[in-house]
């Protein structure tokens, strides 16, 4: 009868904390066993993980499972989804229910520490923004005393908005509604002046969901700090490192301008770089407990992480986001890839 | 023969021993259970205990019967929570009731109609998920035009998709109340009470949805009351309200209080719902709770603690109540 995600979210963290042992450091062994990688996503967020037309998971963030499935199995399409909601994505990488969280989840000093938690490195850097109707003819988030305010519960979101408005010293009323659906019909019904979350996730929305899109705008400013990162349980490094390299091949990848069609032609380069990158130089890949064509079969299956980007957020989907702050600082942006040596 | 065998072989000893050995067992399951999880959650890190009770809670309520700002603690928010959660169950009670009552005595009236009407009303609803009624109501609600076109029935009356706003009396001055007019400021209708969209779609949803149930309840209970008692009551010159005032709902109760206990029970039990169409209850703040501080057991154990509270204290209420209007046989 009742729909109450947060106690079947502390049913499973009761559940599987009984259920099983902590095994430190032996999350690759179990993954390896299993023989498929255990991948927490959202249930449904265009551009980051939602099914496409044939079913089959798509997204920016449904790439790092991907790139993680590759670089553990030499293939891409070992991952099992896990659907997850706001509320229950924590607790269920914390009861070991999933491998690894992919979910457009916020990097934050609670989550990173007393929720036992460890991000890897941002997939996104985002910020939280605001759509309005374009009849308000609203410039500035500055302009929303008073305001009502739609917006998800169990996110940062939430917490952001309450602070922004009270350094500025502005009054709001928010509306929280748990499901991403009815929230945004409220939203387009006229029920809130505003919608808060996520610039991308708006991008998202008013792609997917407004009748006309054009009769709706995000406003300039955001008013916080989201880098989206992946997160593993706290206490196995070894699992950290994989996802976090994996992450940085893609990077690196397109650093060094390779991409999934080249990346055989780059595997004959005599770029030492590159040969130490795609295992042509053996190494990395029995540092990190992988084959040591690990990095060369994410490229291959997954792509760079430029090609990552476009395909699901950027200028070859609906969402059409700008690189931004997700350019690599080649170009001005924050991706940087650490040296894969 | 043995003290020990002879005492084995008293039925009331054995019985005793029976049942040390099984509270015995719950106990000590309930204690592994405890220990067991709070091992494991030290083991990965997890934060446990209470402590973030007293942190600020750093995120905003929407409506609520105290003051609340962000600036105040998880235990003040949560508590902001259970009195939505008290206010709508509360309400809910007594409207299903109203209506309930008034559906179930109608479905039995000669008029036909009446009577068929009543009958649709009782089927469609008790056989529609309650989730779904709320989407309906509240798409109903969020369907009125906006604020800066609000229909205005009568003066400083106002309803929008912002809700119903009404003059309200304010008290500040001290002394002698001053009428509160609403006025539309900006984005939204300042001064007044506002009824909000999201608090009058989930009472009119848990109300009509229950005074369904509370209807059939009450039709039961009439009819079981012996047609003679009516009859007689007829004869002795009592009008039709008088005899249904005196004879027969004073007899019918005895029927119709244990179920509606439990539909009471009902109503509390549903109106967490309410995090369906962001009507701010126990559940939906202890929700974002969990969610900034990840301490999801505590939150849970709390909720279905006072949860746990609310329907032993009105099933407690509802058995006194029942003895009461129970027949005593003399």
């Amino acid at each position: 009868m009742k729909l109450i995600p947060a106690m079947a979210a502390a049913a499973l963290v009761a559940g599987s904390v009984l259920a099983q042992p902590a095994h430190a450091g032996a999350t690759l062994d179990a993954v390896k066993a299993k023989g498929f990688l255990q991948c927490g996503v959202n249930l449904g967020l265009y551009g980051f993980s939602a099914p496409d037309a044939k079913g089959n998971w798509a997204g920016l963030d449904v790439d790092v499972c991907r790139a993680v499935a590759a670089a553990v199995f030499g293939d891409a399409s070992k991952v099992k989804y896990t659907p997850l909601s706001a509320q229950q994505r924590l607790p269920a990488l914390q009861s070991g229910e999933i491998d690894l969280l992919a979910r457009n989840t916020t990097w934050t000093l609670t989550r990173d520490t007393a929720n036992g938690l460890d991000f890897t490195t941002p997939s996104y850097f985002d910020g939280q923004g605001f759509m309005v109707s374009k009849k308000l003819g609203l410039k500035s988030v500055k302009e929303l005393n008073g305001a009502t305010v739609c917006v998800l519960p169990g996110t940062t979101t939430e917490q952001n908005l309450s602070d922004f408005f009270r350094a500025n010293k502005m009054s709001f009323k928010p509306v929280v509604i748990e499901k991403n659906e009815e929230l945004n019909s409220a939203f387009f019904s006229g029920r809130c002046d505003a919608l808060s979350s996520d610039a991308s996730q708006l991008a998202g929305i008013r792609a997917g969901q407004a009748s006309n899109p054009e009769d709706w705008v995000i406003l300039p400013e955001l008013i916080s700090k989201e880098p989206l990162a992946p997160a593993v349980r706290q206490g196995d490094p070894q699992w950290a490192d994989l996802v976090r390299w994996s992450q940085f091949a893609m990077v690196y990848a397109e650093e060094k301008g390779v991409t999934s069609k080249s990346v055989a032609e780059a595997a004959k380069s005599p770029d030492p770089d590159l040969q130490r990158l795609l295992g042509v130089t053996a190494g990395n890949g029995k540092a990190m407990g992988v084959d040591e064509k690990w990095a060369y079969n994410i490229i291959a299956q997954v792509g760079n992480y430029g090609e990552s980007f476009e395909r699901n957020v950027g200028k070859d989907s609906n969402l059409k986001l700008s690189r931004g702050l997700n350019a690599l600082y080649t170009n001005g942006g924050l991706m940087y890839a650490m040296p894969p040596r | 023969m043995g003290g020990l065998a002879g005492l084995w072989g008293s039925r009331r000893f054995r019985g005793l021993v029976y049942q040390a050995l099984v509270i015995g067992g719950v106990i000590a399951v309930g204690g592994w259970l405890v220990r067991n999880t709070l091992t494991n959650l030290e083991l990965r890190g997890i934060a446990t205990g209470f402590g973030f009770l007293g942190r600020e809670a750093g995120f905003d309520i929407s409506e609520s019967l105290i003051p609340y700002t962000p600036a105040d603690t998880y235990a003040r928010a949560l508590l902001v929570g259970l009195l939505n959660t008290l206010l709508i169950s509360a309400l809910g009670i007594v409207f299903a009731t109203l209506i309930g009552t008034a559906v179930g005595v109608m479905r039995l009236s000669g008029n036909w109609l009446m009577a068929r009407l009543c009958g649709v009303y009782v089927e469609a609803v008790r056989n529609v998920p309650l989730l779904l009624q709320l989407f309906v109501w509240y798409g109903l609600v969020t369907t009125l035009p906006g604020a800066r076109q609000a229909l205005n029935p009568l003066p400083g009356v106002f309803l929008s998709n912002r809700g119903l706003v009404i003059p309200g009396l304010d008290w500040s001055g001290g002394g002698w109340p001053v009428l509160d007019l609403p006025r539309l400021a900006g984005f939204n209708f300042t001064g007044g009470l506002t009824l909000s969209p999201e608090f009058a779609a989930l009472l009119a949803g848990l109300t009509v949805y229950t005074a369904a149930f509370i209807a059939e309840i009450v039709r039961a209970g009439i009819l079981s009351v012996p047609k003679g008692q009516v009859e007689a009551a007829r004869a002795l010159g009592l009008s039709k309200g008088q005899t249904l005032r005196l004879v027969v709902l004073p007899q019918a109760l005895r029927v119709i209080v244990p179920p509606l206990t439990s539909q009471y029970l009902n109503v509390t039990k549903n109106s967490p719902l309410a995090i369906a169409i962001g009507y701010p209850d126990l559940v939906a703040v202890s929700n974002t709770a969990i969610n900034q501080t990840g301490q999801a057991v505590e939150s849970v154990a709390l909720v279905m603690g006072v949860f746990l509270c609310i329907s032993l204290g009105l099933s407690a209420l509802m058995n006194w109540y029942n003895k009461r209007v129970a027949l005593v046989s003399k």
